[in-house]
């Protein structure tokens, strides 16, 4: 295979019109699979979450679950979609080995939400509009079932091509799926790359809200295709598209765009057509190879799913469900902004480091916006990046900090023993008052205990006490910082510091 | 009388009246197997041990003072081998599944355990339930006891045939387009078609999805009734599943079986009947129908326009389903496996070639085609607006009677090879049962006699609305009162004894 012609990026864009389109697959974050009871966690040992049902075993048949069709509704509204008042599944029919019936239980033509949109926030404004977001029109979303997942074994490119054997894991199998399909995104010119990003970076931030899914592009809980396809300038005649597939990170998302637009003009502007197939995203190189071609199109002769009775949400039903959709993402970010006085830069770096939801919970859960924000971007951002997990990962809940946040506002705790009660926390010891109680961590707040400690450092340093009798109140904090040594940190310094003047006036 | 002749309520009597233990009637039944079967092939497997095993948990039950689990508690039921059965091979007839062991239980399983009946085995079947004279079975066919030349009628052979040589009093078999009905009228037995929903789906391995349908068969419609109300039931497993109460079956079998039928309005099908109508069959029919309205029903007759297109709208919408329930046979997780393919594909496409029979494979071919893009809106699309119509006719005739009446099969018991290399016409033979399915209604056959040109019985089927289970069941029970008083010997007592094999 000949490399490709890439063209600069700036002369694709001054000689075509890109038009955009994307399919997200998100996997729900239910407690069981779509049509069956089994577990969903991800990374359990193979084949350990499967029964008769998600193997497809003869004789066995689905049941839909419930809580995954509550959570497609609420994505579809969300997505401001019209949800279908009546739908059947459909069976997807092809033989792959890891499908364990070969057909998908999807829907074809009768998707729960659809004809809906969603306004993506931009970095920057249009530089002519001035336009701060732009609308994204969503066609569909529909439910269906994931396949389980082959591990081919041999061979240099893990591809099946080549290799000497297959492995297949069906724990994945079943796992209930939201395909969400935008309708063509046309007019984005050079910005194409970046509404791709910003499109799917507003989609997670907007599933993780709605609290349906884990949103891991890295463990694959939302998975995207980037359809792409080059318009001469002007001409508004679609070309043919391509469609890109294992794009699994949002920068991956911003340079398939970018390299499929250079590419597909390299072709256009030798005189050749652009091959409608599937091609797939290179982490490695940020470039995109043809996937195999197919001689025919494939007919996944499509039908309705005998074994389930249709879905029919009431209007009840639908709108008990708009009553449960959380603020938008991006307005209870320019609340919070407004709230907390934030700079635009201050609110981007809790954006990028994943703190402004966990920093917001522990506002809600009663600390001050101050307190919550230094524990999480100081404290635990130092102790995720020693652990090498996302601040979310930490084994530390919102309410917890917020509870550690209240024993210091309460004198219970200082800054000190605190960090030393998150330590604990993280370390699995418990939940904060329980820490306190096992590690012996409360403040010593009997001021008799504290007076003979006072009286001890004065008589230990009689010169500093002679200046803080003669009204150099500053030399107190050689006398606190002995009384904080000799009781272990466990004093209140403000309070001690109270006590060593009371004691020299 | 032996144990085997009686009746599977009457068993249940002896038994329960600890007269004869379960254990007895176990072994009277596998002795029975054991003697006939070599000539009968009813059975693909038989479980002697797990068999007495159940029976003697009855006899310890029964015999601690424990009330029966169920009034059938402790008699033995051959089994359709279309249901899973955790203890026993499952096979469906076909050699894909050979040696298959599931490891759950169907819900009608599972069932038939807590009731404490006693299953002796499973089945032989046409090939996935797919044929009309259980001559499909990659296993070999099995043979009418009436006539040993002759088929036992098809898919469920194996369940009709193993009541008719007193194998079993009570068997389970499925009904997709006729697979119980037909074998029941072909052998002088009883079988009935649920409304559909009525009875768990739940490990019973599909044929067509939308169609199947598992129920009940014995030897008297009383029988029938009793087991009918052990499997019936709403599953949670099983969406199509219907919640709602299981219709009074037995109950209404001892009202009909008083044997007036007054008020009720019988409705002869117009369009089932006539040409292509063995005479014998015919005559037999019309004198059930004269009989019943002796009893005091009310005859009237219907007209069903849309029946005739029911065999063709019947054979795309099965095939369809076929195509994808049976995709699932590919060798990589179960079943045969046949080796030697370079690929996942090929070694899947190995497998399907030596696995499946030749009528699986037409099926399968049939739906593909039918499902194709460009194909899908003139067949599938075509064969669905044609059935919403035969569901249409349907309505409109119980408007004007309470059940519908037709032979069964158009034939008697036809000889063995006679049709395995005519399709079409094995499929004719469906032709009265297949609009019920296609409707999901309720459907039974019962046997009204012997058809004079060959002596071979024929079948009187009583067809209700959806969930009319007991209107049709009292009908039945009355008409088989009135049949059984008027002759010597029940007709079913006359099968002739089968020279004992070994």
């Amino acid at each position: 295979m000949t490399a490709p012609t890439l063209v600069d990026f700036a002369e694709v864009v001054e000689r075509f019109d890109p038009v955009l389109g994307l399919e997200v697959h998100v996997e729900l974050s239910t407690n069981s699979k779509m049509f069956c009871g089994c577990p969903t966690e991800f990374g359990a040992e193979p084949n350990t979450q499967v029964c008769p049902i998600c193997l497809g075993l003869p004789g066995s048949l689905p049941v839909v679950n419930r809580v995954a069709v509550e959570s497609a509704m609420r994505i579809g509204l969300a997505l401001n979609c019209t949800i279908a008042p009546w739908g059947r599944f459909a069976r997807k029919n092809y033989f792959y080995p890891d499908m364990p019936k070969n057909f998908q239980t999807s829907q074809y033509d009768e998707p729960i939400a659809v004809n809906g949109w969603l306004d993506v926030p931009l970095d920057s404004p249009d530089e002519i509009t001035g336009a701060t977001t732009v609308r994204v029109e969503i066609e569909r979303a529909h439910m269906e079932e994931d396949t389980g997942k082959s591990l081919h074994v041999g061979g240099a490119t893990g591809r099946i091509h080549g290799a000497e054997y297959s492995l297949l894991d069906y724990n994945r199998a079943g796992v209930p799926l939201i395909e969400i399909v935008t309708k063509m995104i046309p007019g984005t010119r050079e910005r194409a790359p970046e509404v791709a990003r910003a499109y799917v970076t507003a989609l997670r931030d907007l599933l993780r809200a709605l609290g349906v899914s884990d949103v891991r592009m890295d463990q694959g809980s939302l998975r995207c295709d980037v359809n792409l396809s080059l318009s001469p300038r002007g001409s508004g005649v679609l070309g043919t598209r391509s469609e890109t597939k294992n794009v699994n990170s949002l920068r991956s998302v911003e340079r398939a765009v970018r390299y499929e637009m250079s590419r597909q003009a390299g072709v256009l502007l030798a005189g050749e057509k652009v091959v409608q197939e599937t091609r797939h995203f290179e982490e490695a190189t940020s470039t995109t190879r043809a996937g195999r071609r197919k001689e025919t199109a494939e007919d996944y002769r499509y039908f309705p799913e005998p074994d389930l009775v249709p879905i029919a949400p009431s209007a009840e039903w639908v709108e008990e469900l708009r009553a449960t959709l959380p603020e938008l993402p991006w307005a209870r970010r320019a609340r919070i902004k407004a709230e907390w006085d934030l700079s635009d830069a201050e609110l981007r770096d809790l954006v990028n480091a994943g703190a402004l939801d966990l920093i917001a919970d522990t506002v809600a859960a009663g600390a001050s916006p101050a307190e919550a924000r230094s524990w999480w971007v100081s404290y635990l951002t130092q102790e995720a990046n020693v652990r090498g997990v996302e601040l979310v990962g930490l084994p530390i809940t919102p309410e917890q900090v917020a509870r550690v946040a209240a024993l210091v506002a309460s004198g219970q705790l200082t800054n000190k023993l605190a960090r030393q009660v998150v330590d604990g926390v993280l370390a699995g010891e418990g939940a904060p008052d329980e820490v306190v109680e096992r590690r012996g961590l409360k403040v010593v707040s009997d001021d008799g205990a504290l007076v003979a400690a006072v009286d001890e450092a004065l008589a230990a340093q009689p010169d500093i006490a002679e200046k803080i009798r003669g009204g150099k109140v500053a030399a107190a904090g050689a006398i606190v910082g002995a009384v904080m040594k000799a009781t272990k940190g466990q004093a209140d310094a403000k309070r001690v510091r109270e006590l060593v003047i009371e004691r020299c006036s | 009388m032996e144990l085997t002749r009686l009746s599977a309520a009457a068993l249940a009597e002896k038994i329960h009246s600890r007269e004869v233990s379960a254990v007895e009637a176990a072994q009277a039944h596998l002795d029975r197997i054991a003697a006939v079967d070599g000539t009968v092939h009813a059975f693909l497997h038989v479980a002697g041990e797990a068999a007495l095993e159940s029976a003697s948990l009855v006899d310890a039950a029964l015999d601690a003072g424990t009330p029966p689990a169920s009034p059938l508690a402790g008699v033995p039921l051959a089994l359709k081998d279309v249901f899973t059965t955790s203890d026993m091979p499952t096979t469906c007839g076909s050699k894909i599944l050979e040696g298959w062991r599931p490891p759950y239980d169907a819900t009608v399983t599972a069932r038939l355990r807590a009731a404490g009946i006693t299953i002796l085995g499973k089945t032989n079947m046409d090939e996935f339930a797919m044929g009309s004279s259980t001559e499909y079975s990659a296993y070999g066919p099995t043979r009418n006891p009436w006539d040993t030349t002759r088929i036992p009628g098809g898919s469920g052979g194996g369940s009709a045939a193993a009541l008719a040589a007193f194998e079993a009093p009570l068997a389970i078999g499925t009904d997709t387009g006729g697979s119980i009905r037909q074998p029941a009228a072909m052998t002088g037995t009883v079988g009935v078609k649920p409304t559909y929903g009525g009875v768990s789906r739940y490990g019973l391995v599909a044929c067509a999805s939308s169609l199947d349908q598992g129920g009940p068969c014995a030897r008297t419609v009383l029988d029938a009734a009793l087991l009918h109300e052990i499997i019936g039931g709403y599953d949670p497993l099983d969406s199509t599943s219907i919640d709602a109460p299981v219709p009074s079956v037995v109950e209404a079998v001892r009202a009909g079986a008083s044997g007036d039928l007054s008020g009720v309005r019988v409705g002869v099908v117009r369009e089932l009947g006539g040409e292509g109508y063995q005479p014998g069959v015919e005559r037999a029919y019309r004198a059930a129908v004269e009989r019943l309205e002796k009893l005091g029903a009310e005859v009237v007759e219907v007209s069903c326009p849309h029946f005739e297109y029911g065999l063709a709208a019947y054979y795309l919408i099965l095939p369809s389903e076929v195509s994808s329930n049976l995709a699932r046979f590919d060798a990589m997780r179960y079943g045969l496996r046949v080796e030697g393919g370079a690929s996942a594909e090929e070694v899947m496409a190995l497998t399907r070639e030596a696995g499946f029979g030749p009528e699986v494979k037409r099926r399968i071919i049939l739906g593909t085609y039918a499902l194709s893009s460009g194909y899908y809106d003139a067949y599938y699309g075509q064969a669905q607006k044609v059935r919403t119509l035969i569901a249409r006719d349907f309505a409109a005739a119980f408007e004007q009677a309470d059940v519908l009446v037709s032979p069964t099969a158009p034939t008697t018991a036809f000889p063995m090879g006679d049709k395995v290399d005519d399709p079409l016409a094995m499929y004719l033979n469906d032709l009265a049962t297949i609009p019920t399915n296609l409707a999901g209604i309720a459907a039974m056959s019962v046997p009204c006699g012997l058809a004079e040109e060959d002596g071979l019985p024929a079948g009187l089927q009583i067809m209700a609305p959806a969930l009319g289970e007991a209107q049709m069941y009292r009908v039945g029970a009355a008409y088989e009162a009135a049949r059984d008083a008027d002759d010597d010997t029940p007709l079913i007592q006359r099968v002739p004894s089968l020279e004992v094999s070994r």
